[in-house]
């Protein structure tokens, strides 16, 4: 099902541009080889190594087999982690829309009239990038410090016990991960409302829409591409996300998503069989699930 | 194509054979993935079971990588490593010195497919804990060590002579070692003695562990009498893993960390902690006053030593020797002891001290007496079965499975 999600509408608009020329083939040639090297290879590569089985005499070695117990042992042990993962993702997603979505649109049409303003805006959406990811989470397990100011301002106006814990809860990682993906969903909301075109909403107001029934039905509709994508490059990475759950930044054993499952069983435990067992329904459970969402919102031609 | 065929009769008959050999889609894709099965194959063939040393080309090779964990060598306001330039002026050796080894096991998950095959890694001499230096021992990915170009060796702390992982000291030889035991904030609680006390109700939520098994149950299975240099049962194992499983989930231990746990000290997020002894030292050296105290719980602390070894890959041995022999002089261990502030296994290394700095030579977290020595163990080597079967358990706490 999903599968056909994707491939659709790309066979439907091919015939007008299909070429047949040994040229095009060559031309192929480097991308297709890129492709095969570091894509399908490692992939095929843990396709097996998800089937192996221990070598009964050494640590810590695995002979070619078709273990597939594997999945199933690693979904009973896991389940858990990869429905928080699941829904942590999705509340991030979610967020990330709320703040991003009125982010993007103060940018892309309220600051039209002003492009300077409009370029530091988009600066200032980006410039977090200037600074490593890792550091910029570490930071936020500071400010969220028991004894940190956050802390320190909620349990002196009483919403928070003095000495409770933030880092380390549901809450510190989802916030972690909408603060780590919000650019991902700005951005491309700002790509699609930046080119918007401003007479529709004129021509809504003229036909006595008031400014919500407009935006219910001119601006969110027209947008709705740019919500998709940027919901789907939040979530894909969110799932998977091993740095805002783990241990050492923002998260606890309460808190463990599946990416620290898998690193844990990859580097830790060395039971790689588990972990590429893990990374393939990780991988699956993404392509059914974006699936789905590509097909019942109706915008397959973006993908 | 739309333009049409070229004119020369040649070049049209090779266009025509062309199209006639174009692949379908599904051909296409069978094919690629046949390929990528064979390479995925190839990729993952096992290695052949003898291992033998890469060839010695260190007369040659005037170059030594050699591979340790951060904050580990002695180094000046420039970032430079006095004792290691020294070593470059007097050797004509060029080390390059990586700090890429954070963690022993990730240390391993990355270089494991080099050495099962016996390439060189990167690293021609690599600074690893007691345990993982018997994994690669027993896996073959170590070279043995010629003694006759480590002289100094000889300077060996005699109780380090002989471990059961490498009796007589053939693969491997001490760097650094030191202490697991207990920290607390001195300002914001009351005096810890024991494991024990880090279960009290003025704790609750605000103590860190250790995310190294070995030190975290180690202390945890001393405080219940157990030996764990001796053989213990899988019960005895077992028995510490309940107390940490029951306090992980009562939310008294906030959580369970590697080597950032020094950072929930500093921000007081955590109020006592299972840590190292250098650690704390340097802490208090950064705070500019005694913050925190280490103790050594009077039921046994652990005892943990980083070992040299030259991976089996290494075309640079004699070169990674001089570089041990260099290290194992006195004067140039208690410089690095004064920096690092870890055990140093170099005897007369204390003597050294002693001229350097007298209130270091007496900090018994440095040089051990025999008395503080008597009140640590080393945790015993698993077998390949039961390093597996703990680490799972212990990891199934750490992550809430």
């Amino acid at each position: 099902m999903a599968f056909t999600a994707f491939s659709g509408t790309a066979q439907a608009a091919e015939p007008a541009v299909r070429k047949r020329s040994p040229i095009a083939l060559l031309l192929l040639l480097p991308g297709m080889f890129y492709l095969i090297l570091f894509f399908v290879t490692p992939f095929f590569s843990l396709i097996i190594t998800s089937l192996q089985e221990p070598d009964p005499l050494l640590f810590g070695e695995f002979n070619n087999a078709f273990n597939w117990q594997n999945y199933v042992i690693v979904i009973e042990t896991y389940w858990e982690q990869g429905l928080r993962s699941i829904g942590f993702a999705a509340l991030a997603t979610l967020f990330a829309l709320l703040i991003g979505y009125p982010l993007a649109y103060f940018i892309a049409i309220t600051l039209r009239p002003f492009p300077l303003l409009q370029a530091l805006g988009l600066v200032l959406v980006i410039a977090p990038f200037f600074i490593s990811f890792l550091l910029r989470t570490l930071a936020w397990k500071q400010i969220f410090a028991t004894e940190g100011p956050v802390a320190g301002i909620l349990s002196s106006v009483g919403i928070l016990e003095p000495g409770t814990a933030i880092t380390g809860t549901a809450f510190s990682v989802v916030f972690g991960l909408t603060y780590n993906f919000i650019p991902f969903m700005v951005l491309p909301i700002y790509s699609i409302l930046a080119t918007f075109d401003l007479r529709l909403i004129e021509a809504g107001n003229d036909l006595y829409g008031s400014p919500a029934t407009t935006f219910r039905t001119v601006t969110l509709p027209l947008s709705a591409v740019g919500v998709i994508s940027g919901t789907l490059l939040t979530f894909i990475p969110a799932v998977g996300d091993y740095i805002n759950a783990s241990r050492d930044f923002l998260g606890s054993a309460d808190t463990t998503m599946i990416g620290n499952v898998i690193e844990a069983n990859f580097l830790v435990l060395s039971n790689f069989p588990a972990a590429a067992a893990l990374s393939l329904l990780l991988m699956a459970l993404i392509l059914v699930l974006v699936g789905f969402y590509v097909k019942r919102s109706g915008t397959e031609d973006l993908l | 194509m739309n333009r049409p065929l070229p004119e020369d009769p040649m070049i049209r008959s090779l266009i025509a054979q062309a199209k006639r050999a174009q692949v379908s889609r599904r051909a296409m894709l069978a094919g690629t993935g046949a390929g990528a099965t064979a390479l995925a194959l190839a990729a993952c063939a096992p290695a052949s079971t003898e291992l033998s040393p890469a060839e010695d080309n260190s007369a040659n090779d005037p170059n030594l990588n050699w591979a340790n964990w951060p904050l580990y060598i002695d180094e000046d306001e420039d970032g430079n490593y006095p004792t290691l330039v020294r070593f470059q002026e007097e050797t004509g050796i060029t080390v390059n010195y990586l700090i890429s080894v954070d963690d022993n096991n990730s240390y391993f998950a990355t270089v494991r497919d080099q050495l099962a095959l016996g390439q060189d890694i990167g690293a021609d001499t690599v600074c690893l804990t007691d345990w993982m230096v018997n994994r690669w021992i027993q896996l073959g990915f170590t070279q043995e060590l010629n003694k006759a170009n480590i002289p100094n060796a000889d300077n060996l702390i005699p109780s380090l002579q002989n471990p059961a992982f490498d009796p007589g000291r053939v693969h491997s030889l001490p760097w650094q070692g030191g202490f697991a035991g207990i920290a607390y904030n001195v300002e914001r609680t009351g005096e810890v003695r024991t494991v024990s006390d880090l279960w009290r109700a003025d704790l609750n939520g605000r103590v860190t562990v250790l995310s190294e098994m070995r030190d975290t149950i180690g202390l945890i299975m001393m405080e219940q009498g157990t030996r764990i240099d001796a053989d213990f049962t899988s019960d005895q194992f077992n028995a510490a893993l309940d107390v940490l499983r029951e306090q992980v989930e009562a939310g008294q231990i906030r959580n369970v960390r590697g080597n950032s746990y020094s950072e929930d000290l500093v921000n007081e997020d955590s109020l006592a902690a299972i840590g190292w002894s250098g650690d704390i030292t340097l802490l208090n050296l950064e705070a500019g006053y005694e913050k925190w105290k280490f103790i050594l719980p009077e039921t046994g602390a652990t005892l943990w030593n980083d070992n040299f070894m030259i991976p089996i890959g290494s075309t640079r041995k004699a070169n990674a020797e001089k570089l041990i022999d260099y290290y194992y002089n006195p004067e140039v261990a208690a410089e690095v002891a004064a920096w690092v502030n870890y055990v140093t296994p170099v005897n007369g290394a204390y003597d050294a001290a002693l001229a350097i700095d007298p209130v270091l030579a007496e900090n018994k977290l440095i040089f051990p007496d025999d008395e503080t020595l008597a009140g640590v163990q080393v945790f015993r080597g698993l077998s390949a079965q039961e390093e597996n079967e703990y680490q799972a358990a212990f990891q199934a706490i750490l992550l809430g499975a």
